[in-house]
């Protein structure tokens, strides 16, 4: 179930494992007939991640998105006999830094391995990779999901990161079943990948989502990695997982011989890939400042600690840092870094606008966003710019407007006729009415329209007022204050 | 003037006493009377003169590249060549003309090497005859030299006889072998694995050097197996090898197995004094096979060093015995796992089935690959299975170290230089060499040359003496990881002392089928 999208790609690996009943005193009890607990589907993922380099993982060809078809295939990409790998150092740091990110160790000897089968798309016969001993092991990743759909309660999870490996990706093949043939596109061939392992620590779909949002959102920040994947991609896999339980429980594979349970690739079936070392790369070894020998050129060699020094706030501190910085909450701190772009909007309109923001960011994940996702388009394409929302919050703050009247303004905003917010304002007469005579008079009307209303006040029901305010809004067309509007009431109201 | 050595045709041409298109062309033309040898697959008639044409230029600018420039020499057909065929003696790669050229060969070029053609070989390199590539097999040239006439060919000196009784080259590299020896060049690369460039060199009585692993780049030498192969040397003399091995050393951006150290060419001195020798003389060397006159020829060349002053001592290499079936695993593993990319898809034979790419892929392999490369394909796949791979690949790669190891302590002893044969027994005629399989033959001819590829050490054979039918019998030299230096300083001293005697070549003109008496003409 490997995503064809571009950039980044994930394959599902579902395992079983026993779930363990808790009594109600709160120890674990094996529960069921059998005295076995029913089975409980956990959910591994591994994730390639088109490395972000120049040049391809072990040849010099360039790596570029939608060149014509074979014009960046070199000898080796073809596997013209008698051409060798060079590993490439920039795909080498970008498994680094991403180990770093993804709190990994980092092995300082990594061997590379040869993976044999034969596909078209596959010109050597075998993938390069690193099967016996990765270039990274053991970390983790932390992500937050919501709970019921409410982005109020937001939990954290973490999940195991098993390894993180080099390996080459493979051509395109395309099966033209009408002329029986297949058309093999070797561009893609030999750019480098980097393989996330991730352990099954993930319960299900919306897990696994937010697991590899996350994770999609540390390549970016780290630049190892685009990291491009269409939302439909992962709301795809996520149908597909939840609609594959049958299937999985067929291919689940018990080795006999191995005398365990093995995880499957469900494309491959039973396949034997008669791993071997790759003869011609020796083992890759990677310095710290330690292990750096002191007259080692620093162009030769990858410095994990130099490296680490330069890592990038990770979106877990950056979202951090929002909330510290601009006192909105957790929740909203993950919808900003969620959509591309979201973040600096945000800070460009708080920096020119007086209104808080603690108030900006209503306006920014209620409004916004929302009018953006209606109509499928990224901050980027947004008709209306930071500056146009600043200018519209600053009316807002300035009070010459109302709420109400703000959100008719953002309306027209929209449609991107070029006209500013105050000429909106201006053109539907949306200004607050300032006099306050005026306004006293209106109350003052609407009071001596609703006499119920008025003595349901004074015999104690507050809430009628509401009703009040209301009306005054309708007779001002919304071009009252409200607050304003219920102390006048509540004054008359008292005398 | 084809008769002289590298460095002495050299001078030559810097003195003007020949010209590089001189020489080029007396090459060729002794190439086409030659022809029945079938040393050449490609001539590359054409470059070749171009080639010697520029290098004329420069001589005449007095500007000439180096010592190579204008020498006419010839390659393996397993190394690429851009611009030329390369075949591999393959039906899978005939009429690939490939795009680039192997680093040794841009190498030669650069120095202004007049590269004449691509020379014969076992199919993919694998054989020890020389004898199983689909454009026949390569004939010893010393088979038509007046030694081997004058000792072998029977009573009846019918051409029927002379021409069932040639002797194989050895292999893998026996094309390259033949040509120098059969001088229409001064120099040729082979490709050493198992032993397929000191082999036909000990056959054809010239001097083949194997290189440490990762001192000679092999990119663009199509690989037999990666973590053995290199690049082999074939000259006439111990001096020539040192200056071919002077252009082609040193770390290649292109092969990561290179290694980083600057190398730097060297002239071998004419050593004198062997006192401060220790050489040392494996019993496990001693082998099951070995013939009497060859045994009595390494006897007589471990006296001669030890009457020179040097310190002969008897070593043991316990684990010799291991090497081949380690050697089995080892290298077929790798075949099947090197020759998975020629599928037809990318470049050379495809099959014209077409149902499906899998019965395409099946049908080209079959009808691409001859039964030996199928056979060790097979083998390989088998070894590689999962449930094979900890018994048979792990555990070679572990004998493979404890092998190693065996040199390591010999040499850590205080041993320089380890002398042992380089074969079994003379060259052998082709009826009597196709009676047994290409594997079994394999296994015989390549237990004396092996372990050093194993190991990656450096080895030479020096070409020592005559048999008793007349035909070249070599010994080697191994030494240590890199001391190339000592290696041949050593091995020039001993071919000097040996003289070992030029091949009387007698070629004759040999219609295709009809066999007619001609005039012989022993060239000069």
């Amino acid at each position: 179930m490997a995503a064809a999208a571009r950039g980044y790609s994930g394959v599902w690996r579902r395992a079983w494992q026993r779930a363990v009943a808790c009594n109600a005193r709160g120890g674990a009890v094996l529960a069921g007939k059998s005295g076995l607990a029913p089975w409980v589907p956990v959910v591994g993922l591994e994730i390639h991640a088109q490395i972000s380099s120049n040049s391809k993982l072990f040849s010099g060809s360039q790596v570029q998105f939608a060149a014509p078809p074979n014009s960046l295939v070199s000898f080796f990409d073809a596997s013209l006999p008698g051409t060798l790998p060079v590993l490439n150092r920039r795909c080498v740091e970008a498994a680094v830094m991403t180990g770093l990110a993804l709190n990994c160790s980092i092995n300082k000897k990594s061997l590379f391995d040869r993976k044999h089968y034969f596909y078209a798309d596959l010109p050597a016969g075998y993938q390069i990779t690193q099967q016996r001993v990765p270039i990274a092991v053991n970390g983790s990743l932390s992500y937050s999901l919501c709970i019921d759909n409410k982005m109020s309660q937001m939990v954290t999870k973490t999940v195991r990161i098993k390894q993180i490996q080099l390996e080459q990706d493979s051509g395109k093949s395309l099966h033209d079943d009408t002329r029986s043939q297949t058309l093999v596109d070797l561009n893609r061939a030999g750019v480098g990948l980097m393989e996330v392992v991730m352990e099954p620590d993930m319960c299900c779909g919306e897990e696994a989502a937010a697991a590899v949002r996350e994770l999609q959102l540390i390549l970016q920040t780290l630049g190892s990695s685009q990291a491009v994947m269409a939302d439909y991609e992962i709301e795809r896999q996520i149908e597909e997982l939840e609609n594959g339980g049958t299937i999985l429980n067929e291919t689940r594979a018990f080795d006999s011989k191995l005398g365990c349970t093995v995880p499957m690739r469900d494309k491959e079936g039973k396949q034997d890939y008669r791993f071997m070392p790759e003869p011609n790369l020796p083992p890759l070894i990677l310095y710290d400042a330690k292990s750096l020998p002191a007259n080692m050129n620093h162009q030769q060699v990858v410095n994990i600690d130099w490296i680490h020094e330069r890592l990038p706030d990770l979106p877990s501190v950056k979202r951090a840092k929002l909330v510290e910085q601009y006192g909105i909450l957790p929740e909203h701190s993950f919808t900003l870094l969620n959509e591309d772009g979201l973040t600096e909007f945000f800070e460009n309109v708080v920096k020119q606008t007086q209104m808080k923001p603690k108030k900006v960011i209503g306006w920014i994940l209620n409004d916004l966003l929302s009018y953006l996702k209606q109509h499928s388009l990224t901050v980027e394409e947004s008709p209306v710019s930071s500056v146009l929302l600043a200018d519209l919050l600053n009316l807002l703050e300035k009070k010459e407007i109302s709420s109400t009247a703000a959100k008719q303004v953002l309306a027209e905003l929209w449609k991107g006729e070029g006209k500013t917010p105050l000429e909106i304002v201006k053109e539907k007469k949306l200004e607050l009415i300032q006099d306050q005579k005026e306004l006293e008079q209106i109350c003052q009307a609407v009071i001596d329209g609703q006499e119920n209303e008025v003595m349901a006040i004074k015999a104690g029901n507050r809430k009628v007022l509401n009703k009040l305010i209301g009306l005054v809004q309708r007779e001002t067309q919304g071009r009252s204050n409200p607050v304003l509007v219920k102390q006048l009431l509540e004054k008359k109201l008292s005398e | 003037m084809l008769r002289a050595s590298l460095r002495e045709v050299s001078a030559a041409l810097k003195e003007g006493r020949v010209t590089p298109t001189e020489l080029c062309q007396k090459c060729l033309s002794l190439i086409k009377s030659t022809k029945f040898l079938n040393a050449y697959i490609t001539v590359a008639e054409e470059t070749a003169l171009k080639q010697a044409e520029e290098s004329e230029k420069r001589y005449g600018r007095g500007q000439p590249l180096g010592v190579l420039d204008g020498i006419p020499v010839a390659v393996k057909d397993n190394f690429n060549a851009a611009g030329i065929e390369t075949t591999c003696a393959s039906k899978m790669l005939k009429g690939y003309i490939s795009p680039y050229n192997a680093t040794v060969v841009q190498k030669l070029l650069d120095q202004g090497a007049v590269l004449l053609g691509k020379t014969n070989l076992d199919e993919f390199a694998m054989g020890s005859g020389s004898t199983d590539g689909i454009f026949g097999p390569v004939r010893n040239p010393w088979s038509y030299s007046r030694q081997y006439k004058e000792k072998s060919v029977p009573k009846s000196h019918s051409q029927e006889d002379e021409e069932s009784n040639w002797v194989i080259t050895g292999g893998s590299s026996g094309g390259s072998a033949a040509a120098v020896s059969s001088f229409t060049c001064f120099a040729a690369l082979g490709s050493d694995t198992g032993g397929s460039t000191r082999n036909p060199a000990a056959h054809c009585g010239v001097v083949g050097l194997k290189p440490t692993y990762g001192l000679i780049s092999r990119h663009g030498l199509i690989p037999l197996v990666n973590s053995m192969d290199v690049p082999g040397i074939l000259t006439r003399c111990v001096d020539d090898a040192a200056v071919v091995l002077g252009t082609l050393a040193g770390h290649d951006p292109k092969d990561s197995t290179t290694i980083q150290d600057n190398f730097k060419p060297f002239d071998l001195p004419n050593l004198t004094d062997v006192s401060k020798l220790s050489i040392g003389i494996p019993k496990e060397y001693h082998a099951p096979g070995l013939s009497s006159e060859i045994l009595s020829l390494w006897s007589k060349a471990a006296d001669l060093f030890k009457n020179a002053g040097a310190k002969v001592i008897e070593v043991s290499l316990p684990h010799t015995r291991y090497s081949i079936v380690c050697y089995h695993v080892l290298c077929t593993a790798e075949v099947a796992s090197n020759m998975a990319r020629f599928d037809g898809l990318e470049y050379g034979h495809r099959s014209d089935m077409n149902k499906s790419t899998e019965s395409m892929y099946a049908a080209t392999r079959r009808e691409g690959f001859n039964d030996v490369v199928r056979g060790r394909i097979l083998s390989g796949n088998y070894f590689l299975l999962k449930q094979n791979y900890e018994n048979y690949f792990i555990k070679a790669q572990k004998v493979r170290r404890l092998i190693a190891n065996d040199f390591v302590k010999v040499f850590g002893s205080g041993v320089d230089i380890l002398l042992t044969p380089t074969t079994l027994s003379d060259a052998v005629p082709y009826m009597e060499f196709i009676k047994e399989d290409n594997r079994t033959r394999s296994a015989q001819d390549d237990i004396l040359t092996q372990a050093a590829n194993m190991a990656g050490l450096p080895a030479i054979n020096v070409p020592t003496g005559l048999s008793e039918r007349g035909l070249p019998v070599g010994l080697q030299f191994i030494g240590q990881s890199f001391q190339e230096k000592q290696l041949l300083t050593v091995a020039k001293w001993f071919e000097k002392q040996v003289k070992f005697p030029m091949i009387q070549l007698e070629v004759k003109r040999h219609d295709h089928g009809a066999f007619q008496h001609q005039k012989s003409a022993s060239f000069s």
